[in-house]
């Protein structure tokens, strides 16, 4: 250390180039994935719990005599393993992620430099992101060949509901982060979203199986209709009026929950 | 040392306000500049408003009143145009721990224009060797280093450091002045916050006393002590009482206290005050015990201010 000839760097050393949006992201978000690997608990949370859980709750649904209600074991569970896989590998996990880097103060270090504020809140979410999209898309083949679920009817509504449900959650994650003090306690804040999707959403119980009138006040939750989404893709169920309803409930929670990362999102710790 | 073009503001600091939630004002309205190639300090207690002032000036706030521009440009509003041609360290970390050095550094260039190769920063730094340590391993004062290597990939024409040697040795120290000379031979700008004052008064070509979010006095080192007095100490001889020296108004004397038979006088005249002490004690065959002349120093004007202000405000107080 010291010296005045260390201080600019020695002639023919090579130097980087001039940054982009999406190098400085994929930079960050390659830190994050490494990140992502050294935290067994959260790959713990975010895999094996969506991976596992729907298939532990087989025995329940072949109970619940589904098929009065048009469903089929398969239709009930590859929705639910979905939304499992929303709820825990990418809300949650986010959640988590998001409070620990900003009471770290890395995110107030971040925003020292080049990357923008949209860029550190989406080159964090990244690699959850990623890996939540193959999880449905493991999910999804897995039902397939397993459950004997058959080949998606409307296969483009039910991209757009994990799509819509992908960046949902994430934003989400990122708003439940903001009133989140510890990465303790985001066990804590993230349980009224969870619990709340898993009974009234249609993961754990579908919707079908409710009272219409119950079920048309709970079609409105923010998750209700990217589940009711990927069930009508596989099952092709679904009128042109009800997935347009859907998609425009699913679209009208993202755009409220990305507007309420901008407007609430905290980049330092309280004190 | 490269010719100084002083005259050009890279730092303009203008009436700066800072107002937190509760309606603290942690920054009430303070003005400065630095000139291309300037080492500036902004010293003062905890809690004075030296971190609050620095996160205006990186860009991490809006101000609630006045006005800063880095470059020509407002720091908060016009990000893009000042981010990629400055470098920030700081006061704490801000790394996850369970990156190491090297990945942590990895990280940062990707997101640095025109970065120097990773080994190249963590050399600089001394933390070549650590490359593979997690950063959750290494202790303070090689964070603070690592914090430092990152703030100088891009050879930032405008460098923020806050506080950067708290937690260092005596050595890590040294290190770091060395280098902060270094970048300001090359003509790099530096702002640099710290509450050591051999510190400001050893690489600061000017600096700013903060205390209670305004700047008491600012000027150059030299400037700015001498301002402050000097003092004289002793013990009075066995048998004489105060009353028996010459009138100290006579010697320049400016203050005086006593505690027991300890004498502490403070001049802005010390070699005049010192030779009439010395004259008296000569002719009146006495030795002063425990004699002691001290020029102001730094530390001598910061804790005359500190107690000059909290005077003043008694005062308004009351």
């Amino acid at each position: 250390m010291s010296g005045g000839t260390v201080t600019r760097s020695p002639e023919g050393s090579v130097r980087g180039a001039v940054t982009t949006p999406m190098s400085r992201m994929s930079a960050l978000a390659r830190a994050e994935l490494t990140l992502l690997g050294r935290s067994k608990a959260t790959i713990i949370a975010a895999v094996l719990v969506p991976l596992g859980l729907p298939f532990s709750l087989r025995p329940v649904v072949d109970d619940m005599n589904v098929e009065d209600s048009g469903l089929s074991v398969g239709l009930v569970l590859l929705p639910a393993a979905i939304g499992f896989s929303l709820l825990f590998g990418v809300y949650s996990a986010l959640t988590g992620i998001y409070t620990a880097r900003r009471e770290e103060l890395v995110l107030k270090r971040l925003r020292t430099g080049e990357l923008r504020d949209t860029e550190v809140v989406a080159g964090s979410a990244l690699p959850v992101f990623a890996m939540g999209l193959v999880q449905c898309l493991v999910l999804a083949v897995g039902c397939t060949a397993f459950l004997d679920v058959p080949a998606p009817e409307a296969p483009h509504l039910a991209v757009l509901g994990v799509l819509l449900g992908l960046v949902m959650c994430s934003a989400l994650g990122a708003v439940t982060a903001s009133v989140t003090r510890t990465v303790e306690s985001a066990q804590v804040t993230t349980m009224p979203f969870v619990l709340v999707s898993m009974v009234a959403s249609g993961v754990a119980v579908p919707l079908e199986l409710m009272p219409d009138r119950v079920a048309s006040g709970l079609e409105l939750l923010p998750l209700s209709p990217v589940i009711t989404l990927v069930r009508g893709g596989w099952s092709g169920d679904l009128s042109a009026y009800e997935a347009l309803g859907a998609l425009a409930t699913a679209l009208a929670w993202t755009v409220l929950a990305v507007f309420a990362v901008r407007r609430w999102f905290r980049w330092e710790p309280r004190r | 040392m490269e010719a100084r073009d002083t005259n050009e503001h890279v730092i303009e600091v203008t009436d700066l306000r800072r107002v937190y939630g509760g309606g603290f004002e942690a920054v009430r309205g303070i003005s400065f500049h630095v000139g291309r190639g300037e080492v500036f300090a902004l010293l003062g207690t905890n809690g004075a408003g030296k971190t609050s002032t620095v996160e205006l000036l990186e860009g991490l706030e809006r101000p609630d009143g006045g006005r800063v521009r880095i470059l020509g440009h407002d720091p908060y509003t016009e990000r893009a145009a000042v981010r990629p041609r400055t470098g920030v360290m700081l006061q704490e970390g801000g790394f996850p721990s369970e990156l190491s050095v090297a990945e942590t550094a990895r990280m940062w260039a990707g997101c640095v224009s025109g970065a120097r190769p990773v080994a190249e920063a963590l050399a600089l730094v001394g933390l070549a060797g650590k490359a593979g340590v997690r950063v959750k391993q290494l202790s303070g004062g090689e964070r603070r280093r690592l914090d430092l290597a990152l703030a100088l990939l891009g050879e930032p024409e405008v460098l923020f450091l806050d506080e950067p040697t708290t937690g260092l040795d005596a050595e890590g120290r040294r290190d770091t002045w060395d280098l902060v000379r270094a970048l300001r031979d090359a003509g790099t700008t530096v702002l640099l916050t710290t509450h050591y004052l051999e510190e400001a008064e050893g690489l600061a070509d000017r600096l700013a006393i903060l205390h209670k979010g305004r700047i008491a006095v600012s000027g150059t080192p030299a400037e700015v002590t001498a301002e402050q007095p000097s003092r004289i100490s002793f013990r009075l001889p066995d048998g004489y009482f105060v009353g028996d020296l010459p009138p100290l108004d006579a010697l320049g004397v400016c203050d005086h206290e006593i505690d027991g038979r300890q004498v502490r006088l403070r001049t802005r005249e010390l070699q005049r005050t010192a030779t009439a002490l010395l004259v008296w004690a000569e002719s009146a065959g006495v030795e002063l015990r425990g004699l002691d002349l001290r020029s102001a120093s730094l530390e001598e004007a910061f804790l005359g201010i500190a107690r000059e202000a909290s005077e003043k405000n008694e005062g308004v107080a009351a």
